[in-house]
């Protein structure tokens, strides 16, 4: 029985997935990169579509404004997974250690994360809001400020609090994933580091962050694509201002198809995104295989 | 009475004897916050159904920002779209170009033409014809705070912009109100609004034959009067975070002498439940410009219009001739003014918002169209983006406006 | 190990300002939610409200109020759809992941996949909705769950694989040796292993579903398929006089996903470290 077909079963299990993907991306997908080629626009009327070649490829790479949110959604990407990473893997080192109450705490660290999206949206904007913010509150009662200000309103903290609640967010995906495979290092290699002299940080850096980075790889990557891709909080808190300041990739994508009405255009804007994005995962994956490899030696 | 009625009456007539006043469903898409409340609109609705046995409406409210999105959206739905859907005054030539609604100039009786306000009209016509039926007639007004400008010596609002610079200088100097000027300067629509209101006022023009005329004259005298408002500390700084529900809330509170804003706020400040201010509130047109005007009005209409993929038309325009009527609207008239001359001196609408109407009469003459161009949208949102920039000091008025016209002349 | 006392002292305001961090938002969100309006309109405000107002959850959880009547419509339609989203992707999922482990499919199909989630969704909203709305299944619940599905599906696959890779091979070896098909063995031998595994992918899944917004904004128009999200967003537009109804209805919203995450918690831990335990 396992023998006869062997080879052809692996096709019957992938079709339910493939037939999915095929109906619901991957033929959006294809018209979508075809599209980009083209002038389409979004209209009711009989109206030809003409072959354009690169023009929509140059037009968007030529174009400042987009290079500029290209590179917006690069620091977003960097800062957010990097501090979720950097967070995480903090309360993982401190959740590993013994101490009363630890199962309640480790419980209790799951809770941002599942916040929806457009509930931690809201409540952060609530938090920053100028005339009735918390956060405003707090500043003003502990001294810090003087003066209730605006957060979301300024070009240069708005991306910042748009990322603190996005790092809020997710952090306990990295910490939880962080912790678990904490808890699979060998006690026996740590006391061998320990007593042979190695500081708190030489153990750690030596032995701890090889050992999890493996596993913190999938999430890791994961968080990249969702991140660079950022949209939802963004329409929900900012809508791209103050001053564009932040206007991600993705809204691009958004007001090329939805306001300016240019399929063909909105097309290579997104393609330019997930070629990106691909790009990033790519050298993610590369870099960290080269790193374990060198690591594992 | 009877003439108006003829409209409806003439749709009526005319759904009847082609019989198809079968089972209908319509699909309608309304704004959550269009002048009208929600229950205006259901209350509205629910009148028409019962008249008209055999239409049901299914209405859907969404956001401001949600509304064009679903327009273009149903565009592509084939028989499954809207059937009404509300726009705004500035897409009626996006959606011209694209055929997203019909043209319904052939369902308008030629003698409506005089009965409703000039301005509604621009509302719904794209060279020459008419796609829906003007709604929401709305533009923004100056309210101001009786009992503010008292305290410090004013027993008559400001005329002219210029004045209400130095009212309110002189109400912040007397620490009567920090912050005396509050706007909806978000990079929105919002803040677009209020910077037409200004331009008309100063004489200037953004477009002047389709060629961007922003950089210079009165539509730049604009930004850097709003730019100066802060920069002296009259403008609550909050102003360039928000939106005209924000402006109510700051003016509602107390912590404002002056707002721009629409019809629907006169009676919600007006009310002990809402405001603490009620009562304390006049209401006065856009102010004029010196050498240029006497008021100043954005137009910031909406209408009802028929996607092109819908398969009820008649039903459809049945729906919005019995919405657009003008016993109904004078009947909700707390929200949003009627587009019909007439209604302006009936007592039902009149009643207990004199001064709204009396500035209304006003401003609506002097309405004032944001560019008429199918790539308005993206005219808007560069306009945005840059005259943000400008308030918050990133850049001089100058660059700004510069980096606009750069900007809007590479659109394709 | 004897610990110093400093040692002590800091762990423990570490575990103290975790403990901030983490539920201050939340305890925030929920005494916003009860607070008065003239309460969340103080300045600077004031902590502790000065009565308990639950008016608000009591209208939302009212299906004869219409903002309850809403409510809970979104829920039940959230529910539904994020649900039979996530039943379906597992279901698809699990034999396209063993195809991976076991079954030699070829990893750059796997790719493939994860590739598919790369481009911003924005994209493929329009595209979609022309293809349902020819069908007549818009403001669907249905179609939301296909779509949602197709979402989830790449990373459900590529999670799964992960996890299977490390199961012992050797008992689904046994199995076929005793004349198992690849069903039986699926359904007796590997997935009572992989329960960790899947409980972490489903929910992993259930909470992106649950999270969605722009394609359930566009897709659904009224009551009988708008999910929580878009309800959501219907709340916070409109003439908000009350930022304790827009702090309740999120408080509410949390709720489900909260439970079943507290729920499923130690599952996730171990179903996200699949393929690097060493020994």
């Amino acid at each position: 029985m396992s023998g006869i077909g062997k080879s052809n079963e692996k096709w019957i299990l992938l079709a339910p997935a493939i037939t999915v993907l095929l109906l619901i991306t991957a033929l959006p997908f294809v018209q979508t990169f075809g599209q980009s080629f083209t002038d389409a626009k979004i209209t009711a009327l009989d109206r030809p579509t003409l072959w354009i070649g690169l023009e929509n490829y140059i037009y968007a790479l030529s174009d400042p404004y987009f290079r500029e949110a290209i590179g917006r959604t690069l620091y977003f990407t960097i800062t957010s997974v990097g501090l979720e990473v950097i967070i995480g893997v903090g309360v993982a080192l401190l959740l590993n250690q013994a101490f009363r109450g630890r199962t309640l705490m480790r419980a209790l660290i799951i809770l941002p994360w599942a916040v929806p999206t457009i509930v931690n949206a809201l409540a952060w904007r609530l938090i920053y809001h100028p005339d009735y913010g918390a956060l405003n509150s707090i500043l003003l009662q502990t001294g810090l400020i003087d003066n209730y200000r605006s957060w979301l309103g300024d070009p240069k903290m708005a991306m910042n609090m748009v990322i603190l609640a996005d790092v809020w967010k997710n952090f306990p995906l990295i910490a939880y994933v962080a912790l678990a495979s904490l808890q699979t290092i060998p006690g026996d290699l740590l006391k061998a580091a320990a007593v042979e002299g190695a500081r708190p940080w030489k153990r750690f850096r030596a032995i701890t962050l090889p050992w999890i980075m493996g596993p913190l790889m999938v999430v890791l990557i994961l968080r990249m694509i969702e991140a660079f891709r950022v949209f939802d909080i963004i329409y929900i808190m900012t809508r791209g201002g103050p001053s564009d300041s932040t206007k991600t990739a993705s809204f691009y994508v958004y007001q090329e198809y939805f306001n300016y009405l240019r399929s063909g255009s909105g097309s290579s804007y997104a393609i330019i995104v997930a070629g990106i994005s691909a790009v990033l995962i790519l050298a993610y994956y590369v870099g960290t295989r080269q790193q374990n490899n060198g690591a594992n030696a | 009475m009877t003439k108006i009625k003829l409209l409806t009456a003439a749709s009526i007539i005319a759904l009847s004897a082609s019989g198809a006043l079968a089972e209908t469903t319509l699909h309608a898409l309304f704004m959550s916050q269009a002048a009208y409340s929600e229950e205006n609109i259901q209350d509205m609705t629910a009148e028409f159904e019962a008249a008209n046995p055999g239409i049901t409406v299914e209405m859907e409210f969404v956001p401001y920002e949600a509304l064009h999105d679903k327009v273009v959206a149903a565009s592509g739905a084939g028989d499954n779209g809207y059937d009404v859907v509300l726009f705004d005054v500035i897409w009626p030539a996006e959606f011209a170009e694209r055929g997203f609604l019909m043209d319904v100039s052939d369902r308008i009786p030629a003698d409506l033409t005089d009965q409703i306000f000039e301005g509604a009209w621009t509302t719904v016509e794209y060279q020459g014809k008419r796609f829906g039926m003007p709604w929401i007639l709305d533009t923004k007004y100056m309210f101001y705070n009786r009992e503010m400008l008292a305290a410090a010596g004013f027993d008559a609002p400001p005329a002219t912009w210029a004045e209400l610079l130095v009212q309110a200088q002189a109400i912040k100097d007397q620490g009567i109100v920090e912050y005396p000027l509050v706007w909806s300067w978000s990079q929105s629509e919002a803040m677009i609004c209020d910077y037409t209101t200004l331009t008309a006022a100063f004489g200037g023009d953004l477009f002047t034959d389709g060629v961007p005329a922003f950089a210079e004259g009165g539509a730049k005298q604009a930004v850097e009067y709003m730019h100066g408002s802060l920069t002296a500390g009259l403008t609550n700084p909050a102003s360039t975070e928000y939106f005209e529900e924000d402006v109510r809330r700051v003016f509602s509170n107390g912590d404002a002498a002056f707002a721009l804003n629409w019809t629907y706020m006169n009676s919600l400040v007006n009310d002990p439940a809402e405001s603490q201010v009620a009562g304390k509130v006049g209401v006065v047109p856009g102010l004029g410009g010196a050498g240029h005007s006497t008021a100043s009005a954005v137009n910031g209409s909406m209408g009802l219009g028929i996607p092109s993929n819908s398969p009820h038309a008649d039903e459809a325009w049945a729906y919005i001739a019995y919405l657009a009527d003008k016993s109904v609207q004078e009947s909700y008239a707390t929200l949003s003014l009627p587009i019909w001359k007439a209604s302006y001196s009936e007592t039902a609408v009149t009643d207990g918002q004199e001064e709204l109407v009396a500035a209304a009469s006003k401003a609506i003459a002097v309405m004032y169209p944001r560019p008429l161009v199918p790539s308005y949208t993206e005219v808007s949102n560069i306009l945005q983006s840059n005259i943000h920039g400008a308030l918050l000091g990133e850049v001089s008025v100058d660059e700004a406006l510069t980096e606009a016209v750069k900007r809007i002349e590479r659109i394709r | 190990m004897k610990r110093r006392p400093l040692h002590s002292v800091l762990l423990y305001t570490a575990v103290l300002f975790l403990a901030i961090f983490t539920l201050a938002p939340l305890v925030w969100l929920v005494l916003m939610s009860i607070s008065t309006p003239t309460d969340l309109t103080t300045v600077p405000l004031n902590w502790i409200p000065s009565q308990i107002d639950l008016s608000r959850y009591a209208q939302l959880l009212n299906i004869n109020d219409g903002s309850g009547a809403r409510f809970l419509a979104a829920l039940r339609n959230s529910m539904l759809t994020a649900g039979g989203a996530t039943l379906i992707a597992l279901i698809v999922a699990i034999p396209a992941a063993y195809a991976f482990t076991r079954r030699g499919a070829p990893m750059i199909l796997l790719f493939v996949f994860l590739a598919t989630i790369m481009m911003p969704p924005i994209t493929y909203v329009l595209p979609l909705y022309q293809i349902f709305g020819s069908f007549g299944m818009l403001n669907n619940t249905v179609t939301l769950i296909i779509v949602y599905c197709a979402l989830l599906l790449p990373f459900a696959t590529w999670l799964m694989k992960a996890n299977l890779d490390v199961l012992p091979i050797e008992i689904e070896h046994a199995a076929f040796m005793e004349g198992a098909s690849t069903i039986t063995t699926l359904r007796r031998v590997v997935l009572p292993l992989a329960l960790p595994a899947i409980a972490a992918t489903g929910m992993l899944s259930f909470l992106v579903a649950w999270d969605e917004f722009f394609y359930a904004l566009i897709f659904t128009s009224d009551m009988s398929a708008k999910t929580l999200p878009v309800t959501i967003a219907d709340f916070a537009a409109g003439r908000v006089t009350d930022y304790g109804v827009i702090a309740a209805v999120g408080v509410l919203a949390t709720l489900p996903p909260a439970i079943l995450a507290i729920a499923f918690q130690r599952f996730i831990v171990s179903g996200l470290v699949a393929g690097s335990v060493k020994g």
